[in-house]
């Protein structure tokens, strides 16, 4: 195996495009590290990409964020305002793991890793972040939810890395949250994972509702279905019965060793209601 | 041996009950403290196991020299290298094993009876190329259908593990092999005529899945043989003669030519009381004439240790309307895993234990399965069985409407009873633990919303042993202790302490340390919670034994008669008429006439340590159930146990907090999950779910002190029956919260939300 | 395969060391460095027995590579005591009896310490899920969280 740590993104999009064998990118190495170690992966180059400025910082554009992608969860949550302006991002980055995988942890890992059930990805969907990608053919802008495909399956093609999120400027009367439910109070990966991102009137009704489910399908999901349900509503009981149905209706879910079908339509339904309730109430305190 | 306590009552202790730090304590809290993967030696190679990915098949041949010529490669050893044995059963902990299943289990012979099964092992210059030729390894298998589960194992038309299994137990005896071990049958009295008298009968089936001890440090060892053929090896193990004893046979060498040093232990439960690496590092070592360390991987822990059986339990007690107990009865189908020795034995001894029950009746059964073969885990077969158990007794009083603290009183073993499993009891804290229970102010505690409490009893036999301690007097008054059973966490504390408490010097002045297999008498294994019991015995029994000669010595020196000396506060003086003829002597002074008295002091014990009582518990348990997603979380525990005599409160505690945790962790979450093929799903700590700190709350508890008469310092041994009662305490509370009775371990917020769902179906679920 | 020249701070001592691209920061620690308090329990970031600081950030160690290490600044258990003197949290594990067999204190120990400072004043629930990564199977927590808790008290001076 060789490893290589550039310091410029050209250069590792370089060693990425010219790679022959298997070649992978290394942020935090929660997830890398473990998959070499249990043989699934074995890499012939890794390329840590922590010494490329744009892609460890933090920086306030356009009204929003730029997140650089190998920001780890733990600076996330120390920056100054990031948690009070998207708490349901810095939550959910948070959530990953323990305290000692949130010092390494990163959100463009998180993504790319390729799984399901990533916790950080369907609160970036409900933000409606877009990943910057940088490749050989140039940069170019993606919607988060279009980045992974299937498991281990991502959109983007051979020398892509992703460089940051735009996280986009949150108009007021804005706010996100994020919950995933696990058996136990930490460390286990997400049976469901819910974000929720919505915008009030004046009135306080919802203006915009962005709703993301993670660990239900192949991949996390954007759910139009669950936005509607909210659209113009207090959140009143009937609004969150119809929200209920549509996240479990969104559901195309499996049986494994952390859940079973039946349980993830169900749970979904339950986080979905419950994370629309937190943003909500954010929201109108914001 | 002199009685410091006589009626119950206790004399004044000076260090016992006291709560110093541990002597080993520095060690541990800098990284000091050598584990099993912590000691290497010069020139040492790797060796790493192949392992069956099978769960089930005949091994037609195994191909090595591929990899022996890989450069880097010293050795390889497979079935030829390990001595056939016959059948011989020999305790291990609280369990029998076999010889000729231990060898089969350290390398498969004829089959891989379980995925993880070792085949093959390398010793190579470093990991990456022990890897490797694990790879270079061909072994042609004749893949086999296989059986996980106990219920289907014992179906006639099961696929059969071992053609010559004829259940043990049965008469006549069976002429078909079949997956049953044995067949055993405890109890006393007339249970039909029991359950005539009883007006209420309750009958429930229960099912528990397999779970792993899950010490957080894996298996490790490094072994090194000489030309000559001497032996040694460093390995983290709860018994190091026992170690000794299975790898001499293993190999065919002699006891004597084995040396078996005893690393500090990151967690054992049971789970190292037998061999898996270590016979292997001997035999490639012995090849490769190198010194050769292994150590597991977490995964290769799950899937190829000792976890405890998974069961079906059958539990059926009738009771009179005023709650007294008539008739128990229960079946118990233990899981064996690969090879014979579930412990349904003492599963089926302790079921009924905590009571004075006049019939009662337990059926258990033996089982083997494509699986790991189990190992002790903590009160081997309790919890199991006694969660069957206590879960009825709850819905009894729940039927009844008797408080569930009162029927267990009701129906408390005393000293007295006669146990199913045949002993009368000496005194025991049964009532004890219920009384504390009752009037502690948990019992009282509101419950909010979702809640619900539960209580629960439990039982552990304990066990004495063979045990050898040596105890010096240096020159300069300080002692050495030497002692052979592992400490497995804080007995150097206590050993030191009762060793103070006798001599009268200060505990600084006594460095205790674990001495290697050549280093003392036999020494049976940390496990039977019998280290402070057992090596305490003997380290009482060693220092008087220095108090003696101590006296002697004086004797000699003052010209008395040896009985006219006596030991006193740290020291000897004349007695009787000879008092105030010459000033007192400290240790010290003694120590320095040693030589010309006749020679080095040593005090010594070998014993069988017997007299071992049980320790019983109560606990009370607080669940709150999240009614959306079944998520069940524990908001407050109590654990009551007696312990006879605490040597050391603090370790007393953690050992009652440690096995609730456990318990806890069996109750909700752990599971071995296996796929159709046979295969594990969850072998690592990620999908393997143990309890985390934020899952659990503040463990309170209470240590009840009923001493046991044939120890000098009444100490009961007290590390696993705190694990016993969890599993059903949190499933009682579970049942008191949602009025959904759940009879299937884990309770995992799935299979909790599913049952919900299907009780508000029909109307009786409380939330 | 070529091995890698790492030059690191290792509790304040400069140290260098061969490795190769693959072998973890645990394994340069304790095979190269010999520092063997730093254990392994699982290798895949789920025990929390491999933690150790790296510019003063709490990881797990199993899931570093030794030569992401180049440069940096790392704590392990062996640095925790100033000499003869213990750091306040290992002198009240030891009061506390929290600890057991003793396999994860050093990992607990070098969390607790980067939580208290960052956190001098953390609740029980704080404490609780910052340590929620760190297994222990012989205590069940309650006395590692009193311990810690009570270390705070002495460090904020109370």
């Amino acid at each position: 195996m060789r490893y290589e740590a550039p310091s410029s993104l050209e250069q590792a999009v370089g060693l990425l495009a010219a790679a022959t064998g298997d070649a992978r990118v290394l942020a935090g190495g929660t997830d890398l590290l473990v998959q070499m170690r249990t043989d699934i992966l074995n890499p012939e180059l890794v390329i840590d990409i922590k010494r490329i400025p744009e892609l460890r910082e933090i920086k306030e554009e356009g009204g929003g964020f730029r997140i650089g992608a190998a920001v780890t969860g733990a600076e996330l949550k120390e920056h100054p305002h990031l948690k009070s302006v998207w708490p349901g991002i810095v939550e959910a980055a948070n959530l990953i793991g323990s305290t000692q995988i949130q010092g390494r942890a990163t959100m463009g890992g998180n993504l790319c890793n390729g799984s399901p059930a990533a916790d950080s990805v369907p609160a970036l969907i409900a933000a409606g972040a877009k990943a910057s990608v940088v490749g050989p053919n140039g940069r170019r802008d993606i919607a988060v939810e279009d980045v992974m495909l299937a498991p281990r399956k991502l959109s983007l093609t051979k020398g892509e890395i992703i460089a940051s999120f735009l996280l986009p400027a949150k108009s007021k009367g804005s706010a996100d949250a994020y919950l995933r439910f696990i058996p136990r109070t930490e460390m286990d990966i997400a049976v469901v994972g819910c974000g929720v991102c919505l915008s009030l009137a004046g009135d306080g009704t919802i203006s915009r509702a962005r709703v993301a489910l993670g660990a239900v399908a192949a991949r996390p999901l954007l759910v139009e279905e669950a936005s509607k349900a909210l659209l113009g509503s207090k959140l009143e009981d009937a609004a969150l019965s119809k929200l209920d149905a549509a996240a479990g209706a969104a559901c195309k879910p499996i049986d494994d060793k952390r859940g079973t079908k039946e349980y993830r339509i169900k749970v979904a339904g339950v986080l979905a209601r419950r994370a629309a309730a937190i943003a909500y109430e954010r929201a109108r305190k914001a | 041996m002199q009685e410091k306590v006589k009626d119950g009552q206790s004399s004044e202790f000076q260090v016992v009950g006291t709560r110093p730090l541990r002597p080993d304590g520095a060690d541990k809290v800098t990284g000091r403290a050598k584990f099993g993967a912590d000691f290497s030696l010069p020139g040492q190679l790797v060796g790493k196991v192949l392992r069956s990915p099978y769960p089930h098949a005949r091994i037609k041949s195994i191909d090595a020299s591929a990899a022996l010529k890989l450069p880097g490669v010293k050795a390889v050893v497979c079935r030829d290298d390990f001595v056939e044995q016959s059948s011989e059963f020999i305790p291990a902990g609280e369990m029998m094993i076999n010889y000729r299943d231990v060898v089969r289990n350290v390398m498969a012979r004829e089959k891989v009876l379980y995925e993880g099964h070792p085949v093959a092992a390398v010793a190579a210059t470093t990991a990456a190329l022990a890897k490797e030729a694990l790879r270079l390894i061909k072994v042609e298998y004749q893949v086999l259908p296989h059986v996980i589960d106990v219920v289907e194992a014992m179906r006639p038309d099961a696929p059969l593990l071992h053609e010559d299994m004829f259940t043990a137990g049965v008469e006549p005896a069976p002429k078909t092999p079949s997956n049953v071990a044995k067949r055993l049958e405890i109890g006393h009295g007339d249970i039909a005529a029991g359950f005539k008298q009883a007006e209420l009968v309750i009958e429930r089936e229960f099912t528990t899945k397999p779970v792993h001890q899950g010490y957080i440090e894996p298996h490790a060892c490094v072994a090194s043989v000489s030309e000559d053929g001497q032996a040694d090896v460093w390995v983290s193990t709860q018994g190091h003669w026992v170690v000794r004893a299975h790898c001499a046979r293993l190999l065919g060498w002699d006891i004597g030519k084995v040396r078996v040093t005893a690393a500090e232990i990151g967690g054992g439960f049971g789970g190292k009381t037998v061999v898996y690496l270590e016979p292997i590092a001997l035999a490639l070592s012995k090849k490769a004439r190198r010194p050769v360390k292994m150590v597991m991987t977490r995964e290769e822990v799950f899937k190829a240790s000792g976890p405890t059986s998974g069961a079906h339990v059958r539990v059926k007690i009738g009771a009179k309307k005023d709650g007294r107990i008539v008739a128990a009865e229960a079946e118990l189908k233990y899981q064996a895993g690969a090879f014979a020795g579930s412990p349904v034995q003492p599963g089926a001894m302790c079921a009924y234990a905590p009571y004075d029950i006049e019939n009662v009746k337990v059926i258990g059964y033996d089982v083997v399965t494509n699986r790991p073969k189990v190992a002790a885990y903590r009160a081997p077969g309790g919890p199991i069985s006694e969660f069957g158990v206590e879960s009825v007794l709850d819905e009894i009083a729940a039927k009844l409407g008797i408080d569930p603290i009162e029927l267990r009183l009701k129906n408390a073993a005393k000293q007295g009873t006669k146990a199913a499993y045949g002993p009368k009891f000496g005194p025991i804290g049964m009532v004890e633990t219920l009384e504390a229970a009752k009037a502690h102010a948990h019992w009282r505690t509101p419950l909010g919303k979702h809640q619900g409490r539960g209580v629960a009893s439990g039982f552990w036999f304990n066990i004495g042993g063979e045990t050898s301690v040596s105890l010096s007097l240096n020159e300069d008054g300080t002692l050495s202790l030497t002692a052979g059973t592992p400490d497995i966490g804080g007995l150097r504390a206590s050993l030191c302490m009762m060793a103070a408490e006798e001599l009268g010097v200060p505990l600084d002045k006594i460095r205790v340390q674990i001495g290697d297999t050549g280093q003392l008498g036999y020494n049976f294994l940390t496990g039977g919670s019998r280290s402070t019991f057992s090596s305490g015995m003997a380290t009482v029994e060693a220092a008087r034994d220095v108090m003696k000669e101590a006296c002697k010595r004086a004797a000699k020196l003052w010209e008395l008669p040896d009985d006219a000396v006596e030991y006193n506060n740290g020291g000897v003086r004349p007695a009787g008429p000879n008092a105030g003829k010459h000033a007192p002597m400290t240790l010290k002074e003694i120590a320095g006439i040693a030589g010309k008295t006749g020679g080095p002091i040593v005090g010594y014990a070998r014993i069988n340590a017997a007299g071992a009582a049980p320790s019983l518990a109560t606990h009370i348990a607080d669940v709150e159930v999240d009614p959306e997603t079944g998520k069940v979380s524990v908001i407050r525990y109590t654990a009551i146990q007696d312990a006879g005599r605490a040597i050391h409160p603090s370790y007393v505690e953690g050992q009652y907090q440690g096995g609730v945790a456990q318990g806890i962790g069996w109750a909700l979450n752990e599971e071995y999950i296996y796929g159709d093929d046979g295969k594990l799903q969850n072998p690592g700590f990620l999908d393997y779910r143990v309890p985390v700190a934020s899952d659990l709350p503040m463990i309170d508890t209470v240590i009840i002190e009923v001493p046991n008469p044939r120890h000098p310092y009444g100490v009961r041994g007290v590390g696993e029956t705190p694990i016993v009662p969890p599993m059903a305490a949190i499933a009682n509370a579970v049942a008191n919260a949602t009025g959904v009775r759940f009879t299937d371990l884990p309770m995992s917020p799935p299979r909790v939300l599913k049952a919900l769902d299907e009780a508000r179906a029909k109307g009786s679920a409380k939330l | 395969m070529a091995k890698h020249h790492i030059t690191a701070t290792v509790n304040g001592d400069p140290v260098e060391f061969l490795c190769e691209p693959q072998e973890t920061l645990l394994d340069a620690l304790r095979d190269q460095l010999n520092l063997t308090g730093t254990k392994e329990g699982c290798s895949t970031g789920d025990c929390g027995a491999c933690s150790v600081t790296v510019d003063d950030r709490l990881v797990c160690s199993c899931l570093m590579l030794g030569v992401e290490a180049d440069g940096k600044s790392i704590h392990t258990i062996e640095g925790m005591a100033q000499g003869d003197e213990l750091h306040p949290l290992q002198q009240k594990f030891l009061e506390h009896a929290a600890l057991q067999c003793g396999i994860c204190t050093p990992g607990f120990l070098v969390a607790a310490k980067a939580l208290l400072d960052k956190k001098p004043d953390p609740s029980e629930t704080e404490v609780r899920y910052w340590l929620a990564g760190n297994l222990c199977r012989c205590t069940g927590y309650d006395k590692i969280v009193r311990a810690v808790l009570d270390a705070a008290a002495e460090l904020r001076g109370a």
